[in-house]
């Protein structure tokens, strides 16, 4: 495996707001490769977008505190100033949106923003020429009539157009690094799967490495190399992809992967939901985080805060559960036979 | 867009006939005074009275009158004559439209010019000290009555009464096309008096407008692609908060080429809310209805206009 290419190290976010300090992200260090996918998977609220936009310096001003960092080809993007920070957004590194039709401007016809993106990064790059590349970059994403599409409103375009057409852009520079953060939530789901089969094609076409954040483990099963869980801004448990869904530690994930529907699941299993909810970020729980939705909480645990530690046997493998790894396994086994606990 | 821009015009003209029968009800129906009586002067005999109506055709039944003004507009474009002055109504808003077109396209210019800077970037810099200087004029500039502004410039800059004698004062007002620069700089002072409440109106409108389009997922994508801040502010943004004031600023222009009584007033600018204000003292209903006909077909164009502009400022609106 190469180095990773981007890399985040401790990262923590925290924003000042009236009800206290909301700790968003706390402590997060994951890194991608070059050719390769890492999944960020978790609830809304777990800190996976906002680990990855303060990635990309999107999330800076007077009430957010940063520590940690974020080594793209080295360069600590956390420490750079906002005009390096442009200089590598949408060049070197790049993002598509969830909901495309509310991240593309509405008033501008979709051939112009790409052409911005494009013009914004090459000074020398003329009009026509922009254009020109903005139709080629259409026809790449596989939107047909590409040379009348460019000229079309986001609104005049469907669901899947719109993301093929807010890749098209975040790949107008041939950035190392896509950040796709639920690149696929608000499409049909037909359209889905062409979208991942369309950013898997395009990142082993530019050998480009990939964040995938979601909240759909579907999504992660078919795409990802590398998985990350998070809960309440920490990462719970980690793990190669193949590794993760073969043998998850984590009663979180356990959580995710009950409550996916699954064709390989044993005749008779019922889809069990998460009980509780999301923790605050301001006043999180003591001990481990997911203490008060676990099914397998031990008084201990209330107290004594889980490190993410490597398996023995695997170590590439890390959780955060304060359960012994024989214990986790027995649990497991029981739940992937389709036990209720 | 053709079929429904003919649409509104006959609404339109739907419209003007309903104005010009409310203005009649109002004026004729129930006068606040009797044009006969302040045309015959103190101690009029009753037949004398009796004569100067028959000749302005007050005697005539009240259907009839109204008949007559509304075949003489369509068929003659005759809004007839001045009980007053005896000029023809035409005439008399031909000579003041001109006045009133300066002073307001000239006062729109100057409260564009002053509100979109102003705007943006006290959003742009929400919290800082050009916002709150931005955010405590405007409300100055929204609580000044007009009147009192204007008395309050003549006071401080007019060349006459001033302290700072700067700019040509009250009833310096010369016509463009006498002497392009003395209509210049006799303007100076009412478009900035004029455009000072609406600045104060726009720049707080699109401040709000701003700071909602500047926390829009498609801004965040300008700056995911690298655009400089400038850019993302100016054209992504701007470009999304500013057609909200598109529209009001069609409407205010229209409203107020219908005559801006108050600056005229102060100023001593002879345009057409003079004449509506002087004809409803003198109790001259054709002017008064000549008048308010004029500024009803203002408004009712500037609206066919504002939406017009907005489906091509805003292509999603154009399809409807």
């Amino acid at each position: 495996m190469s180095d990773p290419i981007l890399a985040v190290e401790d990262l923590r976010v925290a924003f000042d707001t009236r009800d206290g300090l909301v700790q968003a992200v706390d402590g997060v260090t994951w890194s991608v490769a070059p050719g390769r996918t890492l999944g960020i998977v978790g609830e809304s609220g777990s800190g996976k977008t906002v680990a990855a936009t303060t990635a990309m310096g999107l999330v800076r001003g007077a009430r957010v505190r940063t520590s940690g960092r974020v080594l793209l080809e080295g360069e600590d993007l956390l420490a750079a100033s906002p005009e390096r920070l442009r200089r590598v957004r949408g060049a070197t590194i790049a993002m598509v949106f969830q909901d495309p039709l509310s991240a593309l401007h509405p008033l501008m016809r979709v051939g112009a923003q790409i052409a911005e993106a494009l013009r914004s990064h090459r000074s020398g790059m003329s009009a026509a020429d922009a254009r020109a590349r903005a139709i080629e970059l259409l026809e790449h994403v596989a939107i047909p009539n590409a040379r009348q599409r460019v000229d079309a409103y986001p609104h005049e375009l469907s669901g899947g157009m719109r993301q093929r057409a807010m890749i098209a852009m975040a790949l107008a520079n041939e950035p190392r690094v896509l950040i796709a953060d639920e690149p696929t939530t608000a499409l049909d789901v037909t359209v889905q799967r062409q979208i991942l089969a369309l950013l898997r094609r395009l990142r082993d076409e530019l050998g480009m490495a990939m964040v995938l954040i979601t909240h759909d483990l579907g999504v992660v099963a078919e795409t990802a190399d590398d998985v990350a869980v998070m809960y309440a801004g920490r990462i719970v448990e980690q793990a190669p992809a193949a590794e993760l869904f073969a043998a998850p530690q984590h009663p979180y994930t356990w959580g995710l992967l009950r409550s996916m529907p699954r064709l390989d699941a044993p005749a008779g299993a019922e889809l069990v939901p998460i009980p509780g909810r999301p923790p605050s970020l301001v006043h999180p729980p003591s001990g481990c985080r997911f203490h008060p939705r676990c099914p397998y909480v031990r008084e201990r645990h209330r107290s004594v805060d889980p490190a993410l530690e490597p398996l023995a046997g695997t170590p590439e493998h890390r959780v955060a559960c304060l359960l012994s790894e024989a214990e986790r396994r027995a649990i497991w086994a029981r739940l992937a036979q389709g036990a209720p606990r | 867009m053709a079929a429904y821009v003919l649409r509104r015009v006959l609404w339109g003209v739907v419209l003007l006939a309903l104005v010009s029968l409310l203005t009649f009800v109002v004026f004729y129906v129930l006068p606040s005074a009797d044009p006969a009586q302040l045309r015959a002067g103190r101690n009029a005999n009753p037949a004398t009275l009796a004569q100067i109506r028959a000749s302005l055709g007050l005697d005539r039944p009240l259907t009839a009158q109204y008949w007559t003004f509304l075949t003489h507009i369509v068929l003659h474009a005759d809004l007839g004559y001045s009980y007053y002055s005896g000029a023809s109504v035409g005439s008399l808003i031909v000579d003041r439209l001109p006045a009133t077109i300066s002073l307001t396209l000239g006062a729109a210019v100057v409260w564009v010019l002053a509100a979109v800077p102003l705007g943006v970037v006290s959003a742009a810099r929400r919290g800082t000290w050009v916002d709150k200087l931005t955010t405590g004029g405007a409300l100055l500039g929204i609580s000044a009555p007009v009147y009192w502004l204007g008395l309050l410039a003549l006071y401080l800059f007019a060349d006459d009464i001033g302290r700072f004698p700067l700019f040509p004062g009250a009833g310096s007002y010369v016509p463009l096309t006498d002497d392009p620069w003395k209509w210049f700089t006799s303007l100076i002072l009412p478009w900035l008096v004029l455009a000072s409440t609406f600045t104060a109106v726009y720049a707080r409108l699109l401040r709000g407008n701003m700071i909602e389009v500047l926390s829009e997922d498609y801004v965040t994508t300008a700056r995911a692609k690298g655009l400089s801040e400038r850019r993302v502010v100016w054209n992504h943004g701007l470009r999304a908060a500013v057609t909200p004031l598109v529209t009001l600023a069609g409407l205010d222009i229209g409203l107020l080429l219908g005559g801006a009584v108050l600056t005229e007033a102060v100023f001593g600018i002879p345009g057409i809310g003079r004449l509506n204000y002087e004809a409803i003292v003198h109790a001259d209903y054709p002017v008064i209805q000549g008048t308010v006909l004029l500024a009803a077909c203002f408004v009712i164009v500037a609206n066919i206009v504002v939406d017009v502009a907005y489906a091509y400022l805003d292509p999603r609106v154009r399809e409807r």
